[in-house]
């Protein structure tokens, strides 16, 4: 039952990655996100961390793809694009990626194959909690006031400028 | 207050040093107040020690003094410290230099008055004797040499002290460069002693010489190497050049340098290193026939000068050859006597000439001198005293030392060395009465403008002349050969214990009788051939040089030597440098230099190329930078 | 369930991500691919915490989807700016650091 909801996840999660590269269309490529994103979540709580696999839906899927779609609207994207120049980058970099990848997959290898067991409540918010506002509780704090940064940051740059 | 002698050097350096700093905001009154002082102070200084080392007979006698200061080179088994000695050679010297130059620093305030660099006057003035003290009381070689430099640098300093005027510009450089070669010799020379006795202090030196532990050839080596730099400092043959062209410099200077002291430099080095040229027989047969054949050739072309200060310069060559001399045929007494007493004459007749060109308003060619005597009531005897002095004429100071000096050279065999001095002496009185019958006697041959500003000398200018000729007349008396009686030569016994690389002489009591009566016949015969050509028969001049004008075409231009040197040696430089530089230093140097920043350059703008400003390739960057470190990491 | 899956599907998304950042050329859908490849990041931290129970690993992911959150809008008023001075968000005319 796992593995098939494993590669039924990631499934979607790659194509929809892939149609992403392969389509054009801003919104459908937003759209394509929401699933790939969505995907995600569940893949996460395979792993037996449903606390966060929420709060990746409901942020990422929810709020971040809504501010994408948001911007995408107040942009008119419809202009052609002059044609490419210096193709050769793209393939350099494939070329480098691919090296990444075999490196990466080297290192993967070596470790352990299977997973021990978990607490019952692991990845429930009780004990995340209890880890947030004792050890975390520095980032915890700081972490907000980034948030009120970006917060009043995004305000201030997109602000409409009042006419003279 | 002997066992302070050391703080002799350090008084005109403590003065160099305050003057250098402070001189901008110092009125010129307490210059001139603090740069005698501290020559006086050294006097002194110098005084108490030399009665400290010349009580003879006493229960603990000291014949010398030594203080190292500072360790200063240490080099393996090489040690060179920086000590100071007071022994009576350098007792002889310190005197000399700190007696006589605070007398021209005194002179020098009046002389100087109206100069706008008159700080900068007494500072160079009181770096050398600085340099000067430190030469003569170094304890080794290598201390000296720093003084010997030392008093080159000043020499050409106030050489060109009056630096906007081309001719004494070239003239200081000339003075160095010449010194330089010189100084080239004299440090070879100290490369070979260093390598072979591993030391360059002087008692060290004399050890190592009475055990036998250098063998002739090298010591003629060594030696001969110093007396090429002693020709270069002394002005002999062949590197005299430098000085008739230092006259371009203020005339205290040229009577406190380039007469009293630094052109003395190298018959003190020498007379210092006794032993080592006594023990090399061939060296200092090189010095004595080297400053004989000075003695005469520089007498022959003061004879036919015209400027006043140039017979002077072309008298000091000729009387330190007199001194070398000396020192050649081993009676390094008789130089440093000679150098003693002439410290006093020379410079007193290049003060009085001083103060002859300052009452004529700066004029030096005898041409236009004349008749002066009867304006210059004081300056016209002081010149008269200094010119019999070196004339050589029985019972003045000169005539002690000169005839001390030819009676050795004939106790030793050296008939023609001699015969040379003696034709030299001659010469001497003839120039020196020629210059005082010109200058004094006669017809007035000054313009009227002249004649309206003629007035003698300020006191503190006429005073040091009574000073000088004073003891241009006393000082000889302390040196009083056999004639008069035996051990009345105290110079002698004084140095005794420092030369005693010197020769024994014996002649009888007859024999020098005779020499010092023919000494004074030679003397006096001067003086009466000076008085029949520029008194009686003023026409008897121009009739021998029109009967003999190839010689006196020679003469008057000093042999030619400068042209030939020039020629010679300064042309194939010139030229030389020119051609490395065009050919080398322009094109490979710059061209490196030029070269390596056009690289730069060039490699700059290559790299310049990644910065497209396009996101694309920077992420293209990125992704090459972790695919380098993950290899680097996983591998 | 063999965590390497996880991490070879973390690594499939990542180069698929980064593949598309370099080929698209308008700043919107690369800064998507961006997300991408934080996720997959996200993913691989998740499935390490899995492997040595710990849950350290969540709360980093907890801490790199808020830090994400914040980072897409500053981004996205950024795109908005640059929009409104050029007219058009095509990332190849941007290139004011160059040289």
């Amino acid at each position: 039952m796992e593995v098939f909801l494993f590669y039924l996840l990631a499934l979607i999660s790659v194509a929809s990655v892939v149609a992403m590269i392969l389509t054009r269309h801003q919104a459908y490529n937003a759209l394509l996100l929401a699933v790939a994103f969505t995907s995600l979540g569940g893949l996460f709580a395979l792993l037996k961390a449903p606390f966060i696999a929420t709060v990746q839906i409901i942020i990422y899927a929810g709020a971040i793809m809504v501010l994408f779609i948001f911007v995408i609207m107040m942009i008119d994207l419809r202009q052609p694009f002059p044609p490419l120049r210096r193709k050769w980058v793209l393939a350099l970099g494939a070329f480098l990626l691919a090296i990444i990848f075999l490196e990466l997959i080297l290192v993967i290898r070596t470790l352990p194959g299977t997973n021990s067991s978990a607490a019952p409540d692991f990845g429930h918010p009780t004990p995340l909690g209890r880890l947030l506002f004792s050890r975390y509780l520095y980032a915890f704090e700081i972490t907000s006031i980034l948030i009120v940064v970006a917060i009043v940051g995004s305000l201030y740059l997109a602000r409409r400028k009042e006419k003279k | 207050m002997s066992e302070y002698f050391w703080l002799i050097p350090l008084f005109p350096a403590a003065s160099t040093l305050i003057l250098v700093i402070f001189g901008r905001w110092l009125p010129k009154k307490y210059v001139s107040f603090q740069a005698p002082l501290a020559v006086l102070l050294s006097f002194i200084f110098g005084l108490a020690a030399f009665l400290k080392i010349s009580r003879p007979g006493l229960e603990h006698e000291v014949t010398s003094l030594s203080q190292t200061l500072f360790p200063w080179i240490h080099s393996g088994n090489f040690q060179i410290d920086f000590t100071l000695r007071f022994d009576p050679l350098t007792a002889v010297m310190v005197l000399v230099v700190t007696g006589v130059g605070f007398i021209i620093h005194v002179y020098s305030i009046g002389y100087m008055a109206e100069d706008r660099s008159y700080t900068r006057y007494f500072a160079l003035l009181n770096l050398f004797t600085f340099a000067m003290l430190l030469l003569v009381m170094a304890g080794n070689m290598v201390l000296m040499f720093v003084g010997w430099e030392g008093v080159g640098l000043c020499s050409y300093l106030l050489i060109g002290f009056w630096f906007e005027k081309p001719a004494a510009a070239s003239a200081g450089k000339k003075a160095f460069i010449v010194n330089r070669i010189g100084d080239a010799a004299f440090l070879l020379g100290l490369f070979f002693l260093i390598f072979n006795l591993k030391t360059a202090s002087f008692p060290e030196i004399n050890q190592a010489l009475l055990e036998g532990k250098i063998s002739p050839t090298l010591a003629t080596l060594i030696a001969l190497l110093f007396f090429v730099g002693a020709t270069g400092k002394s002005a002999q043959i062949p590197l005299y050049v430098w000085l008739p062209d230092a006259m371009e410099g203020p005339t205290p200077v040229s009577a406190l340098i380039h007469a009293a002291t630094m052109v003395t430099a190298g018959v003190y080095m020498v007379s210092r290193l006794n032993l080592l040229y006594s023990y090399s027989g061939v060296a200092a047969d090189v010095v004595a026939v080297i400053g004989a054949l000075t003695a005469f050739y520089a007498g022959t072309i003061a004879l036919t000068q015209f400027d006043i200060k140039r017979v002077l310069a072309y008298s000091t060559i000729s009387q330190i050859g007199y001194m070398f001399l000396g020192c050649g045929v081993g009676a390094y007494a008789a130089g440093m006597f000679h150098l003693y007493t002439h410290a006093f004459f020379k410079s007193l007749l290049f003060l009085a000439a001083g103060s002859v060109m300052h009452a004529l308003s700066g004029e030096l060619d005898m041409r236009r001198m004349g008749g002066l005597k009867k304006y210059l009531p004081i300056t016209y005897p002081t010149f008269i005293i200094g010119a019999i002095t070196i004339a050589g004429v029985p019972f003045f100071s000169g005539f002690f030392s000169k005839d001390a000096i030819l009676t050795h050279c004939y106790a030793q065999g050296k008939y023609f060395l001699w015969l040379l001095g003696l034709c030299g002496a001659i010469i001497t009185a003839f120039y020196m009465f020629r210059l005082i019958f010109l200058t004094f006697h006669g017809e007035e041959r000054f313009s009227a403008e002249v004649r309206h500003h003629l007035h003698e000398s300020p006191p503190v200018m006429t005073i040091p002349l009574i000073v000088l000729a004073f003891f241009s007349i006393v000082a000889g008396y302390i040196g009083l050969p056999v004639v008069f009686g035996h051990g009345l030569n105290l110079f002698d016994q004084f140095l005794e214990p420092v030369l005693r690389g010197a020769a024994e002489t014996h002649l009888s009591l007859s024999t020098e009788w005779l020499l010092i009566i023919i000494s004074s016949l030679i003397a006096l015969a001067g003086i009466g051939l000076a008085y029949l050509f520029y008194q009686k028969s003023p026409h008897l001049p121009h009739l021998l040089a029109s009967k003999f004008p190839g010689l006196y075409r020679l003469l008057f231009n000093k042999y030619y030597v400068d042209e030939l040197y020039e020629a010679a040696f300064v042309n194939p430089l010139v030229k030389g440098s020119e051609a490395v530089y065009y050919k080398f230093d322009l094109p490979v140097i710059d061209g490196a230099v030029n070269g390596s920043a056009r690289t730069m350059n060039f490699l700059g703008r290559i790299l310049s190329l990644i910065q497209t400003g396009l996101i694309r390739d920077y992420a293209l960057i990125f992704i090459l930078g972790v695919a380098i470190i993950l290899g680097l990491i996983v591998f | 369930m063999s965590p390497l899956a996880f991490f070879v599907l973390s690594l499939v998304l990542f180069s698929l991500g980064t593949l598309a950042f370099l080929v698209k050329r308008d700043l919107i859908t690369q800064f998507m691919a961006i997300e991408i490849m934080l996720n997959a990041a996200n993913l691989a931290m998740i499935a390490a915490s899995r492997l040595m129970v710990s849950l350290d690993g969540q709360i980093v992911v907890f801490f790199v989807i808020t830090v994400a959150a914040a980072e897409a809008a500053v981004g996205l008023a950024i795109i908005l700016l640059i929009y409104r001075q050029k007219k058009n968000i095509r990332t190849e005319e941007i290139n004011l650091l160059k040289g």
